[in-house]
């Protein structure tokens, strides 16, 4: 932080100390507070597995009884999706759309203050849920009703947050369509757009369509518990499985939301690294639309045990099997880019690489989920598990890990440490295949998520999958003096340190990149 | 290294298959029913398929790794797109797909036909126990509850865990084999999942509304499961417990059930008249 407000030499009258951060409307200072309270609540979110597998480790109730074991479950869910990784986006969002599009900042810059500012009051909403009475929501991340109704004041809070949640999403999203619609410098054509860029845009379209619905459906909930509706009441004429339908026609939108920004950190990352142009530009434009689309047609294969009919379930397979095929069209991309390539291994290109090897497992795993008759035995158990982690945790996050040691040096002016990078991409890879690859067994073997307590022949593979967190927990520590050295103590960077770099941000700006970007517009070719 | 990396890849592959074969430890347990059975069979070749991917795509990927690197001196090429190349890798997929869309439709479609049962039970989710009701065939009018048969003192680890800790219960479900069990599923509170792995059978139970599956299961034998929706605290505490039999001892099962619950009525009148 200290580095970026050296750079801002321009005579503006900026307020400093606690003032810059509550009252900027700055693109690089919001991105950075975003990013900041994304790591922070990856830790608190981190905090709470660490718990749940410490409780897992072995049979038998230890540390946490069977009602805080579910808060810690609920919580670790929201917390993770809500407060780390799609701020995370943001904040990259944030920093990256107006360098790249050759823009001075973001199209709504005190709203861009206001969406952030919303982020701590929610957070700390979930956070102090867990000291009223009665506890934090031990509902699952996903809340469903009769049960979500049962809970005390700690299920209106974790409702009032994800309100709160919601609508900096939607004023995040809205201000990034924006900004990339109106703000790319001239000759940027869309499709000249990085595609980050792009998968950002077309991010921001599901957000501003799926979080209204979330934000509906909470608060059809609130009425339920509170004004006397019966919306999911089946006593009161209500479906409970009305709230599944609702919810996952956000919540499947939202796992892209999560992953399709992921996948533009990476297309950016492997060109660079295989200093080679990306194979396929416009396919993965198309192909990113694609998924999206799908994305809202596909929900209810998160419902395939709530007795739908068979034309239901077989509509909602046969589309989520396709989405398999864009997905893939993307990995062949990636592949393709690097295939007679000149490549390097620095730490962006190995998460990068770690990314696509570890998501294409979670693919699979997806796909095997889209197969009803698989989906009977694995569904709710740790399969299910397994796969979303592949797909959020190898997926998401290593591609934010990716982006970060991409970024650093034009954020902070200074190189991050390498060889501590690698250590933290291996212990990184390592651990998180040790916890999460034997839960693929534990599912397939009959273990059912969300029990704090498990049958002995579960025993051994949980031992292992601790194991593995614990690393994996502990080796999330490194990337924070990762960054702490780079920010203090970093070697300079130059304007341009990787050799393959194409997009404005690398071939136009200095490094550290200045506090407004481009006050006059580069003309793109 | 990154040969290294494929060998290790590979002899993992094996091993996990390996295990597979030998135990259910790293697989669905053993098919009990034909529905569990085209389940275990449509996951294994999913598998295969892909393991099949998985060579291709990252066989080329770590080629190109090993090969293509500056440190090798290898000189970048300038490609960018070829639509040949992208038509082929969006078509093949689409054709695997359909390949496995193909069995699972059919098993989609028996699992969904639960028509001409031999027996009708009913199964309630309560917070935190199953209720049972025999509602036609053999056995009609026995009702009972089932509750976790573990002792607090294993849970709280103050006692040895016993073989079948967490997945015993008071009173099993007891079915004759080879007929046709239609489950009718329901809860009394919260969502509840009766799911029994063996006989590939998971439906949720959703309070007001009914909903069914069956199985016939295929050996005799006690085939465990566990309430698979989250239900409040007790979740990890009420599991499934059903008892395939044969024929005959079905009919004793079914007689001693009945006398008893016809005890049970005596007494009451017997009771009631005192009064």
């Amino acid at each position: 932080m200290a580095v970026i407000q050296d750079v801002h030499g321009h005579g503006h009258d900026h307020p400093t100390g606690i003032m810059r951060w509550l009252t900027t409307t700055n693109h690089k200072d919001i991105g950075t507070l975003y990013l900041c309270f994304s790591l922070t609540m990856l830790f608190v979110g981190g905090f709470l597995a660490m718990g749940i597998r410490a409780e897992l480790f072995m049979p038998g109730i230890q540390i946490l009884e069977p009602e805080l074991f579910n808060s810690f479950t609920t919580l670790h869910g929201l917390i993770m999706v809500f407060g780390a990784i799609m701020p995370a986006f943001v904040g990259f969002a944030n920093w990256q759309v107006p360098m790249m599009i050759g823009a001075p900042d973001m199209a709504f810059a005190r709203m861009n203050n206001w969406s952030f500012w919303l982020l701590p009051v929610a957070g700390l909403l979930l956070i102090t849920s867990f000291f009223v009475p009665g506890g934090a929501a031990a509902g699952g991340w996903t809340f469903y009703p009769p049960l979500s109704t049962q809970g005390g004041m700690g299920v209106d809070m974790m409702i009032f947050a994800i309100h709160i949640l919601g609508a900096s999403s939607i004023m995040g999203a809205i201000n990034i369509i924006t900004t990339i619609l109106n703000m790319r410098a001239p000759g940027m054509t869309l499709m000249k757009m990085p595609l980050f860029v792009w998968t950002w845009l077309i991010t921001a379209y599901l957000l501003v369509l799926v979080m209204p619905v979330l934000a509906g459906t909470v608060t059809m909930l609130l009425t339920d518990r509170h004004f006397g509706t019966s919306f999911f009441n089946a006593a009161g004429g209500g479906d409970p499985v009305l709230f599944q339908h609702i919810f996952w026609f956000f919540g499947h939108p939202e796992v892209y939301i999560m992953i399709l920004p992921a996948f533009g950190i990476i297309s950016e990352i492997i060109p660079t690294f295989s200093r080679k142009p990306l194979f396929g530009y416009s396919s993965m434009v198309y192909a990113t639309a694609s998924i999206a689309i799908l994305s809202c047609i596909v929900w209810a294969h998160h419902m395939f045990t709530v007795g739908m009919p068979a034309v239901g379930q077989l509509f909602f397979m046969y589309a989520t099997m396709l989405i398999a095929v864009p997905t893939g069209v993307k990995v062949f991309n990636w592949t393709a880019t690097m295939w007679r390539g000149a490549m390097t291994f620095e730490v962006p290109m190995l998460f990068s690489i770690g990314f696509i090897f570890l998501f294409v497992i979670g693919g699979f795993s997806g796909v095997i989920c889209a197969i009803v008759p698989i989906d009977i035995q694995v569904q709710d158990t740790y399969y299910v598990i397994a796969h979303f982690h592949y797909v959020l945790v190898s997926g998401a996050l290593f591609a934010l890990f990716g982006g970060a040691y991409y970024w650093l040096p034009k954020w902070t002016g200074r190189m991050y440490d390498e060889t501590l990078g690698k250590w933290h991409f291996w212990l990184s890879m390592i651990f998180f295949n040790v916890a999460f690859f034997v839960q693929h067994f534990l599912g397939l073997a009959g273990m059912p998520r969300r029990i704090p307590d498990y049958a002995l022949q579960f025993a051994d593979f949980n031992m292992i999958s601790s194991i593995g967190a614990f690393g994996f927990g502990l080796s999330q520590l490194l990337f924070v003096y990762i960054i702490v050295k780079c920010v203090r103590s970093g070697e300079k960077a130059a304007d341009s340190p990787w050799e393959g770099a194409t997009t404005l941000e690398w071939t136009h700006l200095p490094s550290p990149a200045p506090y407004h970007s481009f006050e006059t517009p580069p003309v793109v070719k | 290294m990154s040969s290294k990396l494929m060998a290790v890849l590979t002899g993992g592959g094996a091993f996990v298959y390996s295990g597979m074969a030998v135990s259910s430890k790293y697989n669905f347990p053993e098919p009990q029913s034909v529905i569990a059975q085209d389940i275990y069979d449509q996951h294994i070749v999913a598998l295969w398929i892909c393991l099949a991917i998985f060579v291709v795509v990252f066989g080329v990927m770590g080629y190109s790794i090993v090969k293509h690197r500056k440190s090798v001196g290898h000189k970048a090429a300038n490609f960018h797109h070829s639509t040949t190349v992208e038509f082929i890798w969006t078509v093949i997929p689409i054709i695997i797909l359909v390949a496995m869309a193909w069995p699972a439709t059919k098993t989609v479609i028996a699992m969904k036909d639960t028509s001409e049962a031999d027996i009708t039970i009913k199964a309630t989710g309560y917070q935190w126990m199953w209720g049972y009701d025999y509602l036609q065939g053999e056995g009609e009018g026995i009702s009972f509850y089932s509750q976790l048969a573990t002792s607090q003192q294993e849970i709280r680890n103050q006692a040895p865990k016993g073989e079948n800790y967490l997945l015993e219960v008071d009173n099993r479900v007891v079915v004759p084999v080879g007929k046709k069990i239609r489950v009718l599923m329901t809860a009394n509170d919260v969502l509840h999942a009766w799911w029994v792995p063996a006989l590939g059978v998971k439906q949720d139970a959703i309070p007001g509304f009914i909903r069914d599956a069956w199985f016939t299961a295929d050996n005799p034998g006690v085939y465990r499961g566990q309430c698979a929706e989250l239900c409040g605290k007790e979740h990890g505490f009420m599991p499934i417990v059903v008892e395939v039999v044969e024929q005959e001892k079905y009919a004793q099962w079914v007689a001693e059930k009945q006398n008893a619950s016809a005890a049970v009525v005596n007494t009451a009148l017997v009771e009631a008249t005192k009064n």
